[in-house]
């Protein structure tokens, strides 16, 4: 998990290494609509799920997708210090999903005596790491980060069958305080288990205690989690498993992060 | 004597016929203290057992506000949205209509019609949700059988940005 936090961070533009183990988010101003609008969003590097107090989440290969398929493209993007931002309109009925999700390669290895990394594509990775490096680790990354918008009634979500992803019994935009909720991990299209997965209320500066729930998916892929509150919720899922592209990695870690707003 | 008797009971014949099955109900808009006051977005629906809709009734939304302008806030009467209001086009013939000032407002659903149209026999909720602009957010039910074989009157209040409901239910 620290590792995997580390990757992305670098992954988000970031090559300072006290960025180690912070996590990220995307937090929608609604997502809820029952008329087409703008929502802006918040994306951000921090502990704190949806305090924007560390770093801004680089958002270069985030995909806007709409209830038809077709794709949005965000508009007054603006990176500061702390955050990124951006708007975007949302003008078709049913659910937009918003996401982010890099497959990549990392290394490290020595050369004279110092030590060397690389963190991109798999196509980079041959022309940029010797083969012959010494000490030379190398495994491979599967990161997604969602949230969802809906105007209207909300429709019905497709996966992609490729990395971590989640299949909810309730839909995530018609999530409602005290309901439980059970998620379905899916790793490359299929149920699995062992998926260890943390669910965070959003602004832990105000509280002692954090409160995370932690679970793990059974047989099925699935964990039940029950959301007491409305607000905001971070949610973080990690695996990993060797099912790797490139023959020096041993190891393929996955990651799955989903803002999911709860009502009253 | 007789001459007064005949003038009656034509008028319960008349009475009765024209009293078809339906329910009644009396929504009161509370007079609230605040420095910028906008009349609340209202719904108003026949509740099943496990909290589906049956129908919805009335909406009192701020369609005046220029095209699309009103939807914006729908969202707002939170479960009404969740529970069906979302899957509605909007404005609704004999349901939607602009945002009730203060005071007690009164509207009639006859049975067969509607938007109540035939309600099968079982036990319902009659709820009526607010939720003001710059205000809360309140729902009130009122639980009722249908049909009934005498006429009854039932009530309840809100609390903050609803005042007194009752609901008569006609045979």
């Amino acid at each position: 998990m620290k590792r995997m936090m580390t990757v992305l961070a670098m992954t988000a533009g970031m090559m300072t290494t006290a960025a180690y183990g912070h996590g990220y988010w995307i937090l929608p101003s609604s997502t809820v609509l029952s008329a087409p609008q703008f929502v802006t969003f918040d994306a951000a590097v921090s502990n704190d799920p949806f305090h924007f107090n560390h770093r801004p989440l680089a958002i270069d290969e985030l995909q806007i997708i709409a209830p038809d398929g077709s794709r949005v493209a965000p508009v007054n993007v603006g990176k500061g210090e702390l955050r990124t931002t951006f708007d975007a309109n949302f003008e078709q009925k049913g659910t937009y999903r918003l996401a982010i999700y890099r497959e990549g390669v990392r290394a490290s290895w020595k050369e004279g005596g110092q030590s060397k990394r690389f963190m991109g594509k798999a196509a980079d990775f041959a022309k940029q790491v010797p083969e012959s490096a010494a000490e030379l680790k190398v495994s491979e990354i599967a990161n997604r980060l969602e949230t969802f918008v809906t105007v209207g009634s909300p429709s019905k979500l497709k996966t992609s069958g490729r990395g971590l992803e989640v299949v909810a019994s309730t839909h995530p935009n018609d999530l409602v305080a005290g309901e439980p909720l059970t998620l379905q991990f899916l790793v490359d299209g299929t149920p699995t288990a062992g998926v260890e997965v943390e669910v965070v209320k959003g602004q832990t500066r105000y509280r002692d205690q954090k409160s995370g729930q932690k679970f793990k998916s059974d047989k099925d892929g699935n964990i039940t989690v029950t959301l007491p509150e409305a607000g905001m919720y971070w949610l973080d899922a990690d695996y990993s498993d060797n099912k790797v592209s490139i023959k020096q990695a041993k190891e393929r870690s996955l990651a799955y992060v989903l803002t999911l707003e709860v009502l009253p | 004597m007789r001459l007064a008797v005949i003038p009656a009971l034509l008028a319960a014949l008349f009475a009765g016929a024209s009293h078809a099955a339906g329910l009644d109900v009396k929504v009161t808009v509370p007079r609230i203290n605040a420095a910028e006051y906008h009349r609340p977005y209202v719904a108003i629906w026949v509740e099943t057992p496990n909290q589906d809709i049956a129908t919805t009734l009335s909406v009192w939304y701020g369609k005046d506000k220029g095209e699309g302008k009103g939807t914006k806030w729908l969202k707002d009467i939170r479960q009404w949205w969740r529970k069906g209001g979302r899957d509605l086009e909007m404005p609704l013939d004999g349901v939607s209509g602009a945002t009730k000032p203060v005071g007690e407002h009164t509207l009639s659903y006859t049975e067969g019609k509607a938007p109540l149209n035939k309600l099968a026999p079982g036990e319902y909720r009659l709820v009526v949700e607010a939720a003001r602009e710059k205000g809360d957010r309140e729902l009130v039910r009122i639980p009722f059988t249908w049909p009934v074989t005498k006429a009854t009157s039932l009530n309840a209040s809100g609390e903050h940005e609803l005042g007194t409901i009752s609901l008569d239910i006609k045979p």
